[in-house]
């Protein structure tokens, strides 16, 4: 995988709280990489922990499933997840699934952040 | 292939890959394309490749178990019955198999990760079956239609690109 190939393009800290930025294609060919940058960020605890998808332009089961898990963890240790910026697309596999009520979905990080 | 008053129109499509996961995008953006030149809408053409994505990486994850380098073949053939078009695609793999009764989309309201793939198929087609080869492998035909007769009226360009002659 070349480095304009990975999807988690920013990790960084804001406050107490972790953005992790996505781009590109979260399928089962990228979720490794995903699902390794999330649980380091979990393992951090932050108290918000803030998926920006402004760029993710296409998401599958197995970026749907890493998420699910992602929530789990930081469950466990009260903590919380948000995801911001679906596009039409993606949110549209949120509602197959019908997992859209189930995260807390906002349209901008700076919403996310505050949520 | 002919099933009911089933037809095959316009040029097949077969993709031949392997089951690595670096080849799901080309399988996708195939049948991305494939859809939208059956006439599918963006949206639509869309949730079909992803439905097919799903399929695919079912084959690999728990036909092959993960290991790469096994054949999956794939075929897209626009089909047409008497009201309707459609694009029906049919996944086949050499891996073991597996009773067909057993796989089904799990129940949503148990929030975990896996199993949400062959929901998302089974949401998104309008058919879907699972079938035994011989002596191994598994057969899985996907067809999906496009609902609308004034569609089919106005489409003047089927699905190999070329322009459809006028009617009399």
């Amino acid at each position: 995988m070349t480095d304009d190939d990975k999807c988690v393009k920013d990790v960084r800290n804001e406050g107490a709280n972790i953005v992790v930025v996505l781009s590109g294609t979260v399928d089962m060919h990228h979720t490794p990489e995903v699902h390794k940058a999330l649980v380091s960020a979990c393992n951090r605890k932050p108290q918000n922990l803030v998926i920006n998808m402004e760029e993710v332009t296409y998401m599958d089961s197995s970026g749907i499933g890493t998420l699910v898990e992602v929530f789990r963890r930081v469950n466990g240790y009260q903590g919380k997840l948000a995801l911001c910026g679906l596009n039409e697309r993606v949110h549209s596999v949120f509602e197959i699934t019908k997992l859209d009520k189930f995260f807390k979905i906002y349209d901008t990080e700076t919403e996310a952040l505050a949520g | 292939m002919s099933e009911g008053n089933r037809e095959p129109f316009g040029e097949a499509l077969r993709l031949t890959i392997t089951s690595d996961t670096s080849n799901v995008a080309k399988v996708r953006a195939t049948t991305l394309e494939t859809a939208e030149r059956v006439g599918f809408a963006e949206t639509d053409a869309s949730a079909i490749a992803l439905a097919i994505d799903e399929a695919v990486c079912n084959v690999i994850k728990h036909g092959y178990s993960g290991r790469p380098g096994n054949p999956i073949d794939i075929l897209l053939e626009p089909v047409r019955d008497d009201n309707r078009i459609g694009l029906q695609i049919t996944i086949r793999d050499r891996a073991a198999h597996v009773d067909p009764a057993q796989i089904m989309g799990r129940d949503l309201e148990d929030v975990r990760p896996g199993g949400l793939g062959t929901h998302i198929i089974k949401t998104v087609m309008d058919e879907v079956e699972y079938k035994h080869r011989q002596p191994e492998g598994m057969r899985l035909r996907l067809l999906k239609w496009i609902d609308s007769q004034s569609h089919i009226d106005d489409c003047q360009v089927d699905c190999s690109g070329k322009e459809k002659p006028a009617d009399d």
